[in-house]
């Protein structure tokens, strides 16, 4: 593909978890450009050590997000023509989590909460027994679609300024993903599940800013999930849930 | 400088509510302690009415009740997303509790002058 006319500075963030600085790079604009498309190009034709990750290009591994021009974004999916600043950008890993290189972020503390939050299916059947029948409309099904399409991209966990105040903060997607098994019928554990997300660093710490929902790729509102959460464990608390 | 993730109606609506209930809670005293000299001296809360008659003073009253007014409904509109059935709608909500806000201190403000 021809390479247009025009320039991109770029700004790329280089260190690692003991501190870094950005590095300023030329990269020729291309039609229909992404930043993912950006950071590629730099680390094939400039400098090979740049670290970043991504898998799919498409939308759906959310390993790629990245935070460019101060907000956090799947890389794979934003056209650099929608964030451009006269001819800069600017790309940095996500905030709120440890830097392992560059622009690659440590997402272990990221899915270790969602397995503090009870994250995880907790089956009462066996592959022995018979489908489990659930209806779309039922209204918990209802919730629990609305939420349920989370990629794991760590995109609403960059952008709450709770879990950057509050480092023991589960955070909303996996506060979203304990949401969708709460309203889940299929599920054994939902008191557990209520249990966990009412602990210090719960459902309860959060301020409602709505970052999350502001900028989910795919839409979701993980702040209409923690606002479920809440009024559940509050029932719960008061023995009527 | 408010850093680029933080700039939508929902996080201004929380930092409104925050410093609000800052400036409020800083208020509080004063306000008792000015309470107070109806039974402690008379007098000085009679010389404090008259000098609260200014229209400087007026207008901080304004301010006032705004941000009680903005607390209060921004409260109102927190409790009401998280405790009743959750409407997708909070910005308009938010914005409505803010222009509802300075319905009431703008007719604060035309009562007193």
């Amino acid at each position: 593909m021809a390479f247009g006319s025009n320039t991109l500075d770029v700004s790329v963030w280089r260190g690692d978890a003991d501190g870094g600085k950005f590095e300023s790079f030329q990269v020729p604009s291309q039609e229909s450009q992404t930043i993912l498309d950006v950071v590629v190009w730099i680390q094939q034709k400039i400098d090979p050590s740049l670290a970043y990750r991504y898998a799919c290009r498409v939308g759906m591994c959310g390993s790629c997000a990245m935070s460019v021009n101060g907000q956090p974004r799947w890389t794979c999916r934003t056209h650099v023509q929608k964030v451009l600043r006269g001819r800069r950008v600017e790309i940095a890993p996500l905030r709120n989590l440890p830097v392992i290189k560059d622009l690659a972020t440590d997402m272990d503390p990221f899915f270790e909460k969602w397995v503090r939050a009870e994250g995880v299916f907790h089956p009462t059947l066996t592959r022995n027994d018979e489908i489990a029948r659930v209806s779309p409309v039922d209204q918990r099904r209802v919730e629990a679609d609305a939420a349920v399409e989370c990629i794991n991209c760590a995109i609403c966990y960059a952008s709450c300024d709770t879990v950057q105040g509050n480092p023991d903060y589960l955070g909303p997607a996996a506060l979203n993903r304990a949401w969708t098994l709460v309203n889940d019928v299929k599920d054994g554990k939902r008191s557990s599940i209520l249990e966990a997300v009412s602990q210090e660093g719960g459902c309860h710490n959060c301020h409602s800013q709505g970052s999350c929902a502001k900028f989910c790729p795919n839409e979701l509102s993980p702040i209409t999930s923690i606002a479920g959460l809440k009024r559940e464990t509050t029932k719960s608390f008061f023995g009527r849930g | 400088m408010m850093r680029p993730h933080r700039s939508h109606p929902l996080w201004l609506a929380y930092i409104l509510h925050r410093l609000s209930g800052l400036a409020l809670a800083i208020f509080l005293p004063a306000h008792f302690y000015v309470l107070s000299l109806a039974l402690t001296a008379p007098n000085d809360l009679d010389g404090f009415l008259h000098w609260a008659d200014k229209p400087l003073v007026k207008v901080a009253e304004f301010g006032l009740v705004f941000l009680l007014a903005v607390h209060f409904f921004g409260g109102l509109r927190l409790m009401a997303f998280e405790l009743l059935a959750w409407s997708k709608d909070q910005k308009t909500l938010a914005a409505a509790s803010v222009a509802f806000s300075f319905l009431i201190a703008a007719s604060f403000l035309l009562r007193a002058i």
